[in-house]
């Protein structure tokens, strides 16, 4: 009994996390199996999952999880467009854009804070 | 390039990856918040190679945390990784060659998740395709690896950190996502996308609407093709 209790939230990780959440790649293998590169049906998939991934973004900065709520909306939506200004001024680096973007949260939450 | 030099390749690229350090960031919060839930350190560490996919993640911790029916923390953790799928399907035709078997596909699906699939989606067109498997697989398991020691970091230090530096973790996975996604649009379809994604989350959000990122996806992306389609441009 104590080696299943031990093993029980291991078991609870893999029937009510690992399976519904890797069903979706599953899923993605057998879609994608007759869709050739160029494919229309690829095109589609790529906007849906980007546009996704815009959804995440807005959502995380509109409403923002946790010790990020403590910065204001504006200091975050600021925080964004420094980070996507610096990206395309500074040689289209990802990393001087996500930089500038944390600097200018950090920056911006002190002068704001509430 | 064999797949063995793509899956070094893959490893190399990751490391020095902006993503890796997104991955820090993300991952030293999740693991915060198992052990303010009560799990154990190597529960998240298995959590992370099993589901890798951090919002799945966070509703497990939490929702199982707060009490929730094992029925409502599978049905929570499924509808957030529907996400998983369109992806998927976009990257795998990429990488494939006609000799790939079904199983390899299978272990490149559970490596793909929003940082793999962004550095995989511009990267891989530039290795030959019979690396590319290999490259992907090699995104993974760095990242995943970064992941897993962030999240046990994260687990014994991160309650002690200050809020700002929290809120500069926090702001590195919309930052680095929206930046990611610029600089892999190239056609018109892709901006357009990226920009309904945008416009539309939010709004569905504020209006309470379920599912609100399910209908982004499918509603912003529909919109992005089929603009694309009258248009008449590829």
């Amino acid at each position: 009994m104590s080696v299943l209790g031990d093993l029980w939230p291991y078991v609870v990780l893999v029937l009510v996390g690992f399976l519904p959440n890797e069903i979706w790649r599953w899923l993605g293998v057998v879609a994608a199996h007759r869709a050739g590169e160029q494919s229309e049906f690829l095109t589609w998939a790529r906007a849906v999952a980007t546009a996704v991934l815009a959804g995440v973004v807005a959502k995380i900065i509109f409403f923002a999880p946790g010790a990020l709520a403590s910065v204001p909306l504006a200091v975050r939506l600021a925080a964004t467009v420094v980070a996507v200004i610096a990206y395309l001024l500074i040689r289209r680096s990802i990393f001087a854009g996500v930089l500038c973007g944390s600097i200018a949260l950090v920056l911006g939450g002190l002068v704001l804070a509430p | 390039m064999t797949a063995a030099q793509g899956f070094r390749h893959g490893l190399r690229t990751a490391i020095v990856s902006v993503f890796a350090l997104v991955l820090v960031g993300t991952y030293v919060s999740v693991g915060a918040l198992a052990h303010d839930f009560g799990f154990s350190a190597s529960w998240v560490a298995a959590q992370t190679v099993l589901i890798w996919a951090a919002p799945a993640q966070v509703i497990m911790i939490t929702a199982m945390g707060a009490g929730a029916s094992p029925l409502e923390v599978a049905i929570a953790v499924g509808l957030s990784a529907v996400r998983l799928m369109p992806m998927v399907v976009a990257l795998l035709p990429i990488l494939r060659t006609p000799r790939t078997r079904g199983w390899q596909l299978v272990i490149t699906a559970h490596f793909t998740a929003a940082s793999m699939w962004i550095e995989a989606l511009r990267l891989a067109p530039d290795v030959p395709r019979e690396a590319r498997i290999g490259f992907a697989n090699g995104l993974g398991v760095a990242f995943m690896s970064v992941a897993v020691a962030s999240a046990v970091g994260g687990y014994f230090l991160a309650f002690s950190l200050p809020t700002a530096l929290v809120a500069a973790l926090l702001f590195l996975t919309p930052s680095s996502f929206l930046i990611g996604a610029i600089r892999n649009s190239r056609r018109m379809v892709d901006w357009l996308a990226l920009a309904f994604g945008l416009a539309l989350a939010p709004v569905l959000a504020l209006g309470a609407v379920r599912l609100d990122l399910l209908w982004t996806g499918l509603v912003g992306g529909t919109a992005a093709y089929l603009v694309q389609r009258l248009r008449g441009g590829r």
